[in-house]
């Protein structure tokens, strides 16, 4: 049995307020999405397409990208899924989280991505990871398909999301997720050297792939370190 | 042949989620795979936080991005709430885009 620790209720409506916030600055990068995408060759149908069922922006700009610099559909591919098995980590993290099965997992899988996993690892109830992980991915969802299909319609009326600071919105939230995450020294550790990671693995790798090099970085000090506290705790 | 890469890429990725979350809570429940599985998130928010400031494609810039994520910080030792601290941090890129741009 893990039951979760930790206060029994949480404020959903800051859970539900801080899921739209994030949202909101991750949906309307859609607009970007769907400008490239169709600059590199594709309908905009194809890219109305990638939005829905692939879902993971970070595959998605490797398969445009890959296809825009004359790679093959099996190379594009092969690319979009090497980046998507960061998901697969994320569900491993999550999945004792939300305690979910049959088709609501089939239903809440397509959600899991980068926002609603930093979102949900964040919550100490199973109610809040659950209510932080389908507001943050469900409004993720629905925005960045909204504005995909706005960029690939020409969506430069709205102009450049950077011009609003929005790329740096998405790295303030994600230090703001990670900061409670940061006491002790083995936290601060690791912390730094995925960072450092990530930041040689970037001039050398595909997009989204230093982030896969730094979930190495966790998995190595797993297996070097060991366990010196046995009870869980999900923050 | 690009639709077949758009739809078998897309249903390959979603296969992907599924799969992270259908791990039985056995496997889970190891020490090793537990331990793993709560640094993890340390590891993926330290990249993700590192790779969003300071990527642009596969260069690596100091720019507006690294003003918002120091305004992010001072917020964050001031213990302001989550959505103050997004909001910061695009705030200060913004401005500095406006005065700079």
């Amino acid at each position: 049995m893990s039951e979760p620790l930790g206060p029994p209720v949480e404020d959903r409506r800051a859970i539900v307020r801080d899921a739209l916030g994030v949202g909101a600055a991750t949906g309307l990068y859609g607009v970007s999405f769907g400008a490239v995408s169709v600059a590199a060759g594709l309908s905009v149908a194809q890219t109305c397409a990638l939005s829905l069922v692939m879902f993971t922006g970070a595959s998605q700009f490797a398969l445009v990208g890959v296809l825009a610099g004359g790679g093959s559909a099996l190379a594009a591919s092969a690319a979009a899924l090497l980046l998507g098995t960061r998901n697969t980590l994320y569900g491993l993290r999550v999945a004792t989280l939300l305690q979910m099965g049959g088709a609501r997992r089939a239903g809440a899988a397509q959600l899991l991505i980068d926002e609603s996993t930093a979102m949900t690892v964040a919550r100490s109830t199973r109610a809040g990871a659950r209510t932080a992980y389908l507001w943050t991915g469900g409004s993720v969802f629905v925005l960045w398909n909204l504005f995909t299909l706005l960029g690939a319609l020409g969506g430069t009326a709205i102009g450049d999301p950077r011009t609003y600071g929005l790329d740096a919105a998405v790295g303030g939230a994600f230090l703001a997720l990670l900061w409670p995450r940061l006491a002790g020294p083995r936290a601060r550790v690791i912390a730094v050297l995925a960072a450092a990671v990530a930041i040689g693995a970037v001039p050398l790798t595909p997009a989204g792939v230093p982030v896969l090099a730094a979930g190495g970085v966790a998995l190595l000090a797993g297996l070097l370190t060991p366990g010196r506290r046995p009870e869980r705790r999900p923050t | 042949m690009i639709w077949a890469a758009v739809l078998g890429a897309g249903v390959g990725c979603y296969l992907l989620k599924l799969a992270g979350l259908s791990v039985p809570p056995q496997v889970l429940e190891q020490p090793l795979v537990s331990r793993v599985a709560d640094l993890i998130p340390v590891a993926l928010l330290a990249a993700l936080v590192a790779v969003q400031v300071l990527a642009d494609g596969s260069r690596l810039v100091l720019d507006e991005r690294a003003a918002g994520l120091g305004a992010a910080v001072v917020l964050l030792v001031l213990r302001a709430p989550f959505l103050v601290v997004v909001a910061g941090a695009a705030l200060t890129a913004a401005l500095l885009r406006l005065v700079g741009g």
